[in-house]
């Protein structure tokens, strides 16, 4: 407590300092370090790579790169704007970004010569778009993009006498749950061996859930838990996207798919709240690997994650990808986010930092990030590379992710202001739902909370 | 008798190097702990993001803050935590400490107990992050093989909040025993001899002598433990991060998480003043109720 009260009185002065818009070091030598901070580090290696192309082409400029796990990440990050110790350029994310921009901590990419001519349609439709702030300008360079799939393992769907082509063509409702609960019921099986559609098994003993659980969803807009579903009923989160100012969550259509959702694990098809650790959960990739689950759903920027999982003893395990299931909308969908990277107006050389920025929009450096086959980078040449990488060095078909955005079956990520505090009223709601303590009625009363916040603000 | 002279020019000497000696501290206590203090309660009239200047609101955090479920239940968490952490901690140590001195004298053994405090507390909240953990946790491997049912520690409302006390207390027990055990060198051995001369049991010796004769050190170590058991922040942080739902919310980590994960200093540094004032009052009355300034070793 001390610290932070300490903290707080250091910070005004600080906070000062960095608000200069001054191009020093660009004016002087030209020699800078840029650095840039990604949390991901699957993809540091293919940014190192764009590093060394960048300095090659700008003589005198380096780029360092540094990466924290995400948790840290933010709260470093954080850290350093007060501190004044933040990077050049950051990847960003949605969710975070609104905050952000709100708190004057982003350069607008519109003022820097280098990445004022962005163009929208140089990339997947929507994605640039996503973006801009309220006041028009942009805020982040679109870097890559991310649709949700379920990943699935096929020794547990031969198994279970599955054929894996099925997969690709599940539908789900919210009354009986639909080929799509058939499915996972019949891949649950408990401890006597009795799956989960037969006579005699015990919900309370299951030896594998057919659907595996990413938590209940309150900090990502149920991403990689229920969003394929609500998304696919039809549901929006906001009354507009971006910037909402008026929440869903009252909607019986909401309700309903989540009281569904949640209810797959009082029926023993998918592991309780407490099963995958509580507000640590293990991840369906490592409920996979672990074969507590047969099926989940998950990003593809997880792909290289899944392909290289192992059974205990070392030997890589078969993965297989399936489409989110067709809802009663009469489509799939999957939420379509994306990264960008922003630049801070802590920078002390803002216009070589925007080279950076460009240089990864870039054609040369989002090929280099698609052959490497971590994520899906945002021009459509790029996403053309990583696709091609998975089919032929993975053996991997990733066209349930790719055909989301071609088949135009995405909602975008709800972007508004107050994030922290929406992520902060939402989180112990939603697992409260998924553990049972409230039932999804209450969630109206937390749509309430959320729609205040806009009230006071307004 | 001496003159009156020299007694007073050694006092005026005192003074200069009194002021001397206490600078050091003085200065840290004003720069690190006066200044902060003033400057947090100052920020809890404000809203104020760090970022920007902070802007004054009055008493509008104040009203937040008493009209705040969340806050209220942090605040029962919290206490819910201490009374665990304090009850088990002090009754184990008092008996580690009594051991430790009427049983060995083996410096090492002393030096055992004390080893769990020498983790860091993130160190412990992991490694019983791991243990405890539902699936893979040798904690509930344990359990499942001797034919208990597997528990979810850090994940069951009613389990998390017991379970990250009794992790703190065997972080703590060795510490707290030895500050207990430092207390009872205090006491006269004479004393035993004394209650043995007349024929009492080890029991009735510590009932009678020892428990009496060391109430005031007890009385310390409750209002520096107490007080360190109100902040506990570092082990929810890793092990539930104040979940599931607001079970272990405890009142620092809802500080931490308003202002570092929404921003909203100003209201942090509200229940950070509401926090103080708590503390404030039970160390006066812990102080008052356990004559904590006088000893009846005389």
């Amino acid at each position: 407590m001390r610290r932070l009260l300490a903290l707080a009185a250091s910070v005004t002065l600080v906070a000062g300092c960095g608000w200069s818009g001054e191009d020093t070091a660009a004016t002087s030598s030209g020699g800078g370090t840029i650095d840039y901070w990604l949390w991901d580090s699957g993809q540091q290696p293919g940014y190192q790579k764009c590093a060394d192309a960048f300095a090659a082409q700008n003589p005198g400029l380096k780029v360092r790169i540094s990466q924290y796990g995400w948790d840290v990440y933010w709260s470093k990050l954080t850290a350093g704007f007060i501190a004044d110790t933040a990077p050049d350029v950051f990847t960003d994310h949605l969710a975070k970004f609104a905050q952000f921009a709100d708190l004057g901590v982003l350069r607008p990419l519109d003022s820097l010569e280098a990445t004022s001519d962005i163009n929208d349609g140089d990339y997947q439709e929507g994605l640039a778009e996503l973006w801009k702030g309220q006041d028009g300008k942009r805020y982040g360079s679109p870097k890559d993009w991310d649709t949700i799939a379920m990943f699935y393992d096929p020794a547990a769907v031969a198994d279970a006498g599955i054929d894996p082509a099925s997969l690709q063509n599940l539908t789900w409702n919210p009354q009986d749950g639909g080929t799509f609960e058939k499915t996972i019921a019949h891949l649950t099986v408990d401890k006597n061996g009795i799956r989960g559609d037969e006579a005699g098994f015990d919900k309370n003993n299951v030896q594998q859930y057919g659907f595996g659980s990413d938590g209940a969803g309150g900090a990502g807009w149920g991403q990689t838990q229920w969003s394929a579903f609500t998304g696919s009923a039809g549901w929006q989160a906001t009354d507009k996207n971006p910037w909402g100012t008026h929440f869903n969550l009252d909607q019986p259509v909401f309700q309903q798919t989540l009281d569904w959702y949640f209810g797959l694990a009082r029926k023993g098809y998918m592991p309780s709240f407490a099963e995958i650790g509580g507000n640590n959960p293990i991840g369906p990739d490592k409920e996979i690997q672990s074969g507590l689950a047969a099926m989940a759903l998950d990003g593809s920027w997880k792909i290289s994650t899944y392909t290289n999982l192992t059974d205990a003893a070392g030997t890589k395990l078969k993965i297989g990808i399936a489409p989110t299931p067709i809802g009663p909308s009469g489509k799939r969908a999957s939420m379509f986010n994306g990264l960008a990277d922003s630049i801070t107006t802590l920078s002390k050389q803002p216009s070589q930092a925007a080279k950076w920025v460009k240089f990864m929009s870039g054609a040369e450096c989002q090929n280099i990030i698609g052959e490497s086959g971590v994520v899906f980078p945002a021009r459509p040449s790029g996403t053309a590379l990583a696709v091609k990488f998975n089919k032929e060095k993975r053996g991997l078909d990733v066209t349930p992710f790719t055909d989301q955005v071609q088949q135009k079956t995405t909602f975008l990520f709800p972007v508004t202001t107050n994030a922290a505090d929406i992520t902060a009223l939402m989180i112990p709601r939603m697992d409260a739902v998924y553990i049972g303590d409230a039932p999804v009625s209450s969630l109206t009363s937390l749509n309430d909370q959320l729609n205040n916040l806009f009230e006071v603000a307004g | 008798m001496a003159t009156v002279t020299p007694v007073r020019k050694r006092r005026a000497d005192d003074t200069k190097l009194a002021i001397l000696f206490i600078a050091p501290a003085l200065i840290g206590f004003v720069v690190f702990l006066l200044w902060p203090t003033l400057r947090g309660i100052y920020l809890s009239f404000t809203k104020f993001n760090l970022l920007t200047p902070p802007e004054w609101t009055g008493l509008d955090n104040y009203v937040r803050m008493v009209q705040d479920p969340v806050f209220w239940n942090a605040l029962k968490v919290t206490v819910y935590y201490v009374v665990i952490n304090i009850a088990l901690q002090t009754a184990l140590a008092l008996g580690i400490a009594v051991m430790m001195q009427r049983l060995t004298k083996r410096t090492w053994l002393r030096g055992i107990v004390l080893t769990p405090y020498l983790v860091s507390n993130v160190v412990a909240a992991l490694i019983f992050l791991w243990i405890l953990d539902y699936q893979l946790g040798i904690g509930n491997q344990v359990l499942a093989l001797i034919g208990l049912d597997r528990i979810a520690f850090l994940a069951d409302s009613a389990w998390v909040i017991p379970t990250i006390a009794v992790i703190n207390v065997w972080r703590h027990v060795g510490y707290t025993a030895l500050l207990i055990f430092a207390g009872l060198q205090t006491i006269p051995e004479s004393m035993y001899e004394a209650g043995r001369m007349d024929g009492a049991s080890e029991l009735t010796m510590f009932r009678r002598i020892t428990l009496p004769l060391l109430r005031p050190i007890l009385a310390l170590v409750l209002i520096i433990t107490v007080v360190g058991s109100f902040q506990v922040f570092d082990t929810v942080a890793i092990t539930t991060r104040g979940g599931p739902v607001d079970s272990s919310r405890v009142l620092q980590y809802y500080i931490y998480d308003m202002a570092f994960g929404r921003f909203q200093f100003g209201y942090a540094s509200a229940m950070s003043v509401g926090l103080l004032v708590v503390l404030v009052v039970i160390t006066f009355l812990q102080y008052r109720l356990t004559r904590a300034s006088s000893s009846d070793l005389a």
